[in-house]
């Protein structure tokens, strides 16, 4: 079974962000970055499905500056055997120049499965997976949050508001995992060693141009102060007033 | 911990170092973060992690991958005890004995036939070792020890003696003993000591208000036969176990730095949120000074282990330079860990917080591996030649 992991760069999420003199991107200057955490999920997923075949390959995948190895690393040092590094000067924020990209590198790869995080969490777009299924004209199963394979086929569960839904498609396929489905292992110390010589083959990409431009990144609205309406039990009823009437919630 | 990398010292680690130093600190917040404050009230040392800690690859992780260990270099093996004595001194010590007591002087003084028999399976945590050179009449002056190993006509030994203050003692399945098989202190060897082995026992040190997430014990060995293949064929002298004693203070200055970190942050976070006088108490000049000291004296000791890896990497680092590594950064933990404590007000005093559990663990790590005095005076011999000892 061949496994391909698309992961993207993300700076992580617990720092502030902020924007940069340019006001369309964030400054990226003292930041730490990670892989996306829907995508060390997707990572998690390939390398127990090759663990429990006891055979497999399982391909990492890139777009991104020279920085992105660092995180095509990670997942090596986690277990994956190979990365690919499609190297741009960025990640364009149009989702169909990336999804082109990746489907013309994964075409030819013959790969059973395609693995994506269902959402990048720096962009949220969560467009990325879909797009790379249809311009592959693949089976494309969303949101994963439970996954099995047996003879050729998939069965996974989604979680929806108030249901759990179950489908099955066949391979191959591109799915899009969801929290929940696993918990991605920490990068053994012999990982990180063996990592350094695992292949890791660099790709320059041409990239389409992108229909989509960013024109403005501002931080959102401050949040109201809040109000004090009295102390005590004094206070109580004009409370339940103010949240029948103005929140609206009770 | 972007606050207490105020010069960003990250900039000087390459990614392997850092992928290193994070995976240890997840395993760290993770796994024994949540359970060590309970564990340190039990005086419990948990057991649990020892199979994990293997797997994620921390003993004696600076050793070739030839024995089944991880090759890091010695910068990445400081952070790793950095990370693990942000947890707690008493995990640090265990990764530190095992590694740096037990793995180290099997690799340095071993036998070829020895290093493939023990070291893979202490790499996995699968077999665990203890290191014995303290006894209750010899603790900083190992030299007089009078523990004895008398050759045999058959090549074996018996052993007679006892050992105080044995981390892993009671835990270890195996024993590094030294001993003098003569009357000088030349004629120290170590002994790789099965802990199942007639004559010998192990009785936990009841009543220590330090390190109690850690088993410390007393060995007593009565006519314990040790074959000639248990003899560390290398070692000679009492230069043999200060050289592992080198190894693992060199380990101890990163991770006292580790335990500081972890104060300075719990003081640091708690300063912002605790209101008095209407404002956090972090808004007075008082509180301010504490915690620009404590950053300060992180800071230094940050950058000085820093440079003593990449010494010790080169191969050029000395045992005077260890020392006063050992020496600075223990006692500026001991100092960072108390004013934290202080910091904290009554909320200081609770096992739920850190700060009192470091500031007691630091006293052991004070004492432990040369006692702060005892560094003192071998860089006052270092640097005038004279030797106070004898
Ligand atoms: C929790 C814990 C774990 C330990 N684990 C181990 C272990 O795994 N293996 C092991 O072999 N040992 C271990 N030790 C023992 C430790 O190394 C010794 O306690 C240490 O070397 C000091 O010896 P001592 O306690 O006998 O103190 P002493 O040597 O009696 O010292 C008492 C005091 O006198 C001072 N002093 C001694 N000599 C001089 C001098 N010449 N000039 C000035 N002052 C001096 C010391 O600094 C100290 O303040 C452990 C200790 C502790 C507390």
């Amino acid at each position: 079974m061949k496994i391909a992991v698309c992961i993207k760069r993300v700076p992580v999420m617990d720092q502030r962000l902020p924007i940069a003199a340019s006001g369309i991107a964030i400054d990226e200057s003292g930041l730490k970055f990670d892989v996306n955490d829907f995508d060390l999920w997707a990572v998690e997923a390939g390398l127990q499905l090759k663990e429990k075949l006891g055979q497999g390959e399982v391909v990492i995948v890139s777009l991104g500056s020279d920085a992105v190895q660092e995180q095509i690393r990670k997942a090596l040092s986690m277990g994956a055997d190979r990365g690919i590094h499609l190297k741009a000067a960025a990640v364009p924020p149009d989702a169909r120049v990336v999804a082109r990209a990746l489907a013309d590198e994964l075409k030819p790869g013959g790969f059973d499965l395609i693995l994506f995080g269902r959402v990048a969490v720096d962009v949220s777009n969560g467009a990325t997976g879909a797009m790379v299924a249809q311009l592959l004209g693949l089976p494309c199963v969303t949101a994963v949050s439970k996954l099995e394979i047996k003879d050729g086929r998939g069965r996974a569960q989604r979680e929806l508001e108030g249901a759990q839904e179950m489908v099955e498609f066949p391979l191959p396929a591109v799915l899009t995992i969801d929290e929940g489905l696993n918990r991605e292992r920490l990068p053994s110390l012999k990982g990180i060693m063996a990592a350094k010589k695992k292949p890791l083959e660099v790709k320059p990409v041409t990239l389409g141009e992108s229909r989509i431009t960013v024109r403005r990144l501002q931080p959102p609205p401050e949040r109201a102060a809040g109000r004090i309406i009295g102390e005590g039990s004094a206070a109580v009823p004009e409370l339940v007033r103010l949240l029948q009437t103005e929140a609206k919630v009770l | 911990m972007t606050s207490a990398d105020f010069f960003n010292v990250d900039s000087s680690l390459s990614e392997e170092e850092r992928a290193v130093r994070d995976s240890v600190r997840r395993f760290v917040d993770e796994r024994v973060l949540p359970i060590i404050g309970t564990c340190y009230v039990e005086g419990r040392f948990p057991k649990e992690l020892i199979p994990v800690l293997g797997e994620l690859g921390v003993f004696g992780a600076n050793l070739p991958e030839a024995y089944g260990c991880a090759g890091l270099n010695n910068v990445a093996y400081g952070l790793i005890m950095q990370e693990l004595e942000r947890g707690d001194s008493g995990i640090r010590s265990f990764a530190s004995v095992q590694g740096a007591l037990v793995m180290y002087p099997i690799f340095a003084f071993g036998s070829e036939e020895q290093k493939k028999r023990y070291l893979p399976k202490m790499a996995t945590g699968e077999v665990i070792g203890c290191f014995g050179l303290t006894e209750p009449d010899f603790g900083s002056n190992p030299a007089g020890m009078i523990t004895t190993a008398k050759a045999r006509p058959d090549g074996s030994y018996v052993l007679n003696g006892a050992k105080m203050w044995i981390t892993n003692g009671s835990t270890a399945h195996v024993a590094i003993v030294w001993a003098k098989t003569g009357a000088d202190e030349a004629s120290i060897r170590g002994f790789i000591v099965p802990t199942d082995s007639t004559g010998f026992s192990a009785k936990d040190q009841k009543g220590k208000l330090s390190l109690r997430a850690s088993d410390t014990s007393e060995l007593v060995f009565q006519d314990v036969v040790v074959g000639a293949s248990q003899l560390l064929p290398q070692s000679g002298g009492l230069k043999s176990p200060l050289m592992c004693l080198t190894q693992a203070r060199y380990g101890i200055s990163w991770g006292a730095l580790g335990a500081a970190q972890a104060c300075y942050e719990e003081a640091l976070a708690y300063s912002k949120t605790r209101v008095m006088f209407d404002r956090p108490i972090g808004g007075f000049q008082l509180q301010q000074a504490r915690l620009a000291d404590m950053l300060t004296e992180i800071v230094k000791a940050q950058l000085l282990v820093l440079h003593l890896g990449r010494l010790k990497d080169a191969g050029t680092f000395t045992p005077q330079q260890v020392s006063l590594a050992k020496r600075n950064n223990v006692s500026m933990a001991t100092d960072i860990a108390r004013e934290a404590r202080r910091l904290l007000g009554a909320n200081g005093i609770l096992a739920e917080y850190a700060s009192m559990r470091h500031m007691a663990n630091l006293e052991s790590v004070y004492t432990y591996e040369g006692t702060h005095d005892i560094h003192t005076l071998v860089l006052g011999q270092a640097v005038t030649g004279l030797s106070a000892f004898n």
